[in-house]
């Protein structure tokens, strides 16, 4: 009879198999696991009652509030990149950077950072600053390779820096909070943003003639007008990092609700930047923002300036308005987001970005569903010993697993994107990690700063189908994939940095527990309801 | 294969139908959410059943949306050998795909988590936190799904053996989908 030992292999094989054929991942993995299943019962490894477990696994999914935030962050990350804050933040940046050799590169690298913290999708920065800064690039004679290869890595780096969706799906395949995983990416998406400035600045020394000055005479703003321009793209882009990712740091909010918070706050910037913005919604802005500052401040004051005397009074006069304040902040907020209704321009830009949302969240979940399938039948048949002990023969322990591992991830980058990686194969090797004592927050950070390199790629990467999709003709598709071999190599220099200094992860991670944190979280009266299996009939 | 066109043309209606439907509810959950924790940093209000509305429409457009991501053409593929292959190569993937992987699956997944429906509508079970919300609608939502998404897969087959007897022009564009 067919035992464990064979069947286990033989259902990878058949994955692998499966998938290749190209048929749709999510039902390639689901048809795997329901056919290794009905062989596994047919030999008899368990019985019928064990299938009945899926449903209320697939069950489990949507009753998971972390994966709620997909759809959220998606939705703002839609709305953002029809917005058009990308072009305005490029072109500006751009024109105060240009003079300085390699200064569209900073730039590119900057934006890329900065639409990388509010918004978490690749697609949109790359093909943003594709359109923008590719052709500047090209009139000013920078080498074609270098242009193209920090556009993608640029747009690239969205995966590593929080908001990014791969660390929500990272937490939930390692159960970690998702607020642990953002305070661990900062570390290494700060240190990779130096990285890449360092390599745009060592190319300017090395190979000035790839990376010219722009002529001054290139600015069409300048002096006062061209910082006016800087600030009204960059200073609603903080709002919105504070309004998203403050708000989930400081445990303000959970993630999910961050995510719902950025939408609300995506949409109110595509209001302000419509021509047909009425001048009572602009007396609306102005109030509400007052009215937010007002009741923020008795905050700042309580963490400052208290030895300024007078002020903790005033805090306390402030205080006994903050609910008054709120109402009026809040009612300002609806008159803002009213004018959507009034725009058909805008109705149409946000129905657009929900169906964009609905098809990617069904996309992604579905995958989710089809593995999750998958790895029950495969634990069922007790795959996951056979892959704990193939590992446990590597030698060198913590960075032996380590180092095989990110080689795996590497080459598999190749031929999966990171949704198949995160949902197929994390779940596969998390136990094994987690029983070599290595901290799952690590753990989940090097594989994402890893899998970037999935987007990067010659031939497959999306970065680079994305830019080849919308560069000039005169750009050869050599010149892409060449492009981007020196950021792949950065990329997993940072994978190298990551594995031999955890604490640049570890770190951030205790200050997370401060009082003020766990005090608020209590108040999310729901903050149990995924502990409350639903497999039985709860109550009549 | 023409006499079954009305057929796949009244799936992909009942498909379009319910991905608008799913369209809506991200807007539900995302405005139920905001609402929610804008409410509770003012007035300490907030309420179970809020917060089940929110994981009930994700999960609804989960399962109701997944017909039209795949009448579109976005569920996401390996593409390795499927990039290299002539259209008529790339249909055959689709409708053996279809017929040996997407319709066993969903129709098996269907009919095990029909019971998990049927028990929460006979006992009437609801939520068992404080304010929660009856359980039938979501769960409703799982044999539902997988169901329009067999229906839809029967179109997607109607369609590629349409394409390969040359009575349909055959549109397999695929785009990854953005990420």
């Amino acid at each position: 009879m067919i035992g464990h030992e064979v069947l286990a292999p033989l259902m990878f094989g058949g994955l692998v198999l499966f998938m290749l054929v190209g048929y749709p991942v999510a039902f390639s993995l689901a048809a795997v696991g329901l056919f290794f299943g009905l062989i596994a019962i047919a030999v008899g490894l368990f019985d019928f009652s064990f299938m009945q477990a899926l449903p209320e696994r697939v069950f489990g999914i949507m009753a998971n509030e972390v994966l709620l935030a997909i759809p959220f962050f998606t939705l703002m990350g839609a709305i953002l990149e029809r917005c058009g804050l990308a072009e305005d933040l490029l072109d500006s940046l751009g024109q105060l950077f240009g003079p300085v050799r390699g200064g569209l590169g900073y730039a590119v690298i900057l934006v890329g950072a900065i639409l990388g913290a509010i918004t978490g999708t690749v697609a949109a920065s790359v093909i943003a600053m594709g359109l923008i800064s590719l052709p500047i690039m090209m009139r000013y004679g920078y080498d074609m390779r270098f242009a193209t290869g920090v556009i993608a890595a640029s747009g690239t780096i969205t995966q590593l820096i929080p908001p990014s969706l791969v660390l929500i799906v990272l937490a939930d395949q390692l159960g970690r909070p998702v607020s642990e995983m953002y305070a661990g990416a900062w570390g290494p998406s700060l240190i990779q943003i130096l990285l890449f400035c360092a390599y745009v600045l060592f190319i300017s020394i090395v190979r000035p003639q790839w990376v010219p000055a722009l002529p001054l005479s290139a600015r069409t703003l300048s002096g006062w007008q061209l910082i006016k321009k800087c600030l009204r793209g960059i200073v609603p882009s903080i709002a919105l990092i504070f309004l998203v990712l403050g708000t989930i740091l400081l445990g303000l909010a959970t993630p999910t609700e961050g995510g719902a918070m950025g939408v609300v706050g995506a949409v109110v910037l595509a209001v302000l930047q419509r021509q047909e913005f009425s001048s009572r919604g602009l007396l609306a802005t102005w109030v509400g923002v007052t009215a937010t500052v007002l009741v923020m401040l008795p905050e700042l004051i309580a963490q400052g300036t208290q030895s300024i005397p007078g002020m903790a009074s005033l805090g306390v006069f402030i205080n006994s308005f903050r609910v008054e304040l709120l109402v009026l902040a809040y009612a300002c907020l609806l008159l803002v987001l009213a004018e959507v209704l009034w725009i058909a321009e805008l109705r149409k830009m946000i129905q657009a970005a929900a169906r964009s949302t609905m098809l990617i969240t069904s996309m992604v979940i579905y995958i989710l569903i089809g593995s999750t399938i998958f790895t029950l039948v495969f634990r069922g048949i007790d795959g996951d010993l056979w892959i704990e002990h193939i590992l446990s023969v590597l030698p060198g322990g913590q960075v032996g697993f380590l180092v095989f591992v990110n080689a795996f991830v590497f080459v598999l980058a190749f031929f999966l994107d990171f949704f198949e990686i995160a949902f197929i194969i994390v779940p596969l090797l998390a136990p094994a990690a987690i029983k070599l004592g290595i901290d799952p927050v690590w753990f989940g950070v090097l594989l994402c700063v890893n899998m970037q390199t999935s987007f990067m790629h010659p031939p497959f990467g999306f970065a680079l189908f994305y830019l080849r999709g919308i560069a000039p003709k005169e750009i050869k598709s050599s010149a892409i994939y060449w492009g981007a071999i020196p950021w792949v190599m950065l990329q997993l220099l940072m994978v190298g940095i990551v594995i031999a200094w955890p604490e640049l992860v570890t770190k951030p991670l205790g200050q997370l527990d401060t009082p003020d944190t766990s005090g608020v979280q209590i108040e999310i009266p729901a903050a149990d309801w995924t502990l409350s299996e639903p497999v039985k009939p709860e109550s009549q | 294969m023409c006499k079954y066109f009305p057929i796949a043309a009244l799936i992909d209606r009942v498909s379009a139908a319910m991905g608008r439907v799913a369209e809506y509810l991200v807007i539900l959950a995302c405005t139920i959410s905001a609402a929610n924790a804008f409410s509770r940093y003012a007035f300490s209000i907030s309420s179970n059943a809020w917060l089940e509305i929110q994981w009930y429409s994700f999960g609804a457009l989960v399962m109701l949306g997944a017909a039209e991501t795949l009448k579109k053409n976005a569920h996401v593929r390996v593409d390795v050998f499927l990039s290299n292959m002539t259209t008529r190569q790339q249909i055959k993937v689709d409708i053996i795909g279809g017929l040996l992987f997407l319709l066993p699956a969903t129709l098996i997944l269907a009919y095990l988590s029909w019971p998990v429906f049927w028990n929460a509508w006979q006992l009437g079970e609801v939520s068992n936190n404080a304010g929660g919300l009856m359980r039938w609608p979501i769960k409703l939502c799982l044999p539902l799904g997988f169901l329009l998404l067999a229906l839809q897969g029967i179109s997607e087959l109607i369609k590629r053996f349409a394409m390969l007897s040359g009575d349909l022009t055959a549109d397999l564009h695929y785009e990854r989908p953005l990420q």
